[in-house]
């Protein structure tokens, strides 16, 4: 199914979590932040939260900045 | 000397802030900031990018820093708060340098949505220091609405320029009973040291520091700036006179 990843279309499997996602991606997570639908689940509810076809994901980590 | 800087109910180690951007590498990192001393960070949130293997900026900051994420990229108050929510979401504190603009060709500050940003983002719980315009009115429209300190701009973000905007930063230490913190601008050291004789209760420098022929021995040189302008500040600078004044007495001379 497809989802849209930080703006663009991505397919990923049907039924995955979004924990399953990160964890796939190879992202360890106490170092990003995870936007689901607009809004922002709790890190202990990542393996809750199934990804569904057009859910809008977005994926951020910490880069340099001043 | 008991000269204490609390922010967000944090005692300040160190009135040198820095940012993390623009540094030839990130490895140099850990050097720079124990050589700055400084413990206020300022980091950017950006989406990852699932095409290449890039680091994250976490890996090189030690964690007794304080991480201070900024909301560059917003360019209106809802965006600012946006960025501020998923900052702390991530598990790093609930600082946050509000930054919102719209100008991008002198990166200047949208302060009335700065001002709306640090209304929501206060409510919220946040320890919130706005990037602002240095302007008096605004100043004290951020500090009513609860901004930990303000950080007037000293010139356009990256220009090296120095302390362009002398005049209105030193109203607001004048004016303003919140820390005055100067971002943007400071070029090199001396012009960290001249914010801080002028009675900033800190300096955020990134560039100036980044873009350094040596970043870490750069680092160094404005942590003793920083230091010095302090100290200078506390110790209260002599009066400036139109005529010489002589340092040696003038009596007592010898004899033809």
């Amino acid at each position: 199914m497809l989802i849209v990843l930080n703006g663009k279309e991505t397919q990923i499997r049907d039924g995955m979590t979004l924990a399953d996602f990160i964890r796939d991606k190879g992202l360890e997570p106490d170092r990003i932040v995870v936007e689901h639908n607009r809004q922002i689940p709790e890190k202990e509810d990542w393996g809750r939260v199934v990804l569904k076809e057009r859910d809008r994901l977005e994926v951020l980590r910490f880069v340099g900045g001043g | 000397m008991d000269d204490r800087l609390v922010i967000g109910g944090r005692d300040i180690t160190s009135r040198l802030f820095i940012g993390t951007g623009k540094f030839p590498a990130n490895r140099m990192m850990p050097d720079v900031i124990k050589n700055s001393k400084a413990q206020v960070i300022t980091v950017a949130l950006r989406r990852v990018d699932f095409d290449s293997d890039e680091e994250n900026m976490l890996n090189y900051i030690p964690k007794e820093c304080i991480l201070m994420p900024n909301t560059s990229g917003a360019r209106n108050a809802e965006e600012a708060v946006r960025i501020a929510k998923l900052a702390r979401a991530a598990g790093c504190g609930n600082f946050i340098k509000i930054e919102v603009i719209s100008d991008n060709r002198y990166l200047l500050p949208d302060n009335r949505e700065t001002i709306k940003a640090t209304k929501i983002l206060v409510k919220e719980g946040f320890v919130v220091l706005p990037y602002m315009n240095p302007d008096l009115m605004d100043a004290k429209r951020l500090r009513d609405a609860g901004a930990a300190a303000v950080m007037p701009l000293g010139a356009p973000i990256g220009t090296n320029k120095g302390l362009k905007t002398r005049e209105l930063v030193k109203i607001l230490i004048d004016e303003i009973d919140i820390p005055v913190i100067v971002d943007a601008g400071i070029g090199k050291p001396s012009h960290a040291c001249e914010a801080m004789e002028l009675g900033a209760a800190a300096v955020l420098v990134n560039t100036a520091i980044a873009t350094a022929g040596d970043p870490v021995v750069m680092a160094a040189a404005f942590a003793k700036a920083v230091e010095a302008g302090r100290k200078a500040f506390l110790s209260g600078t002599g009066a400036v006179r139109d005529y010489a004044e002589a340092s040696s007495p003038l009596t007592g001379f010898l004899g033809a």
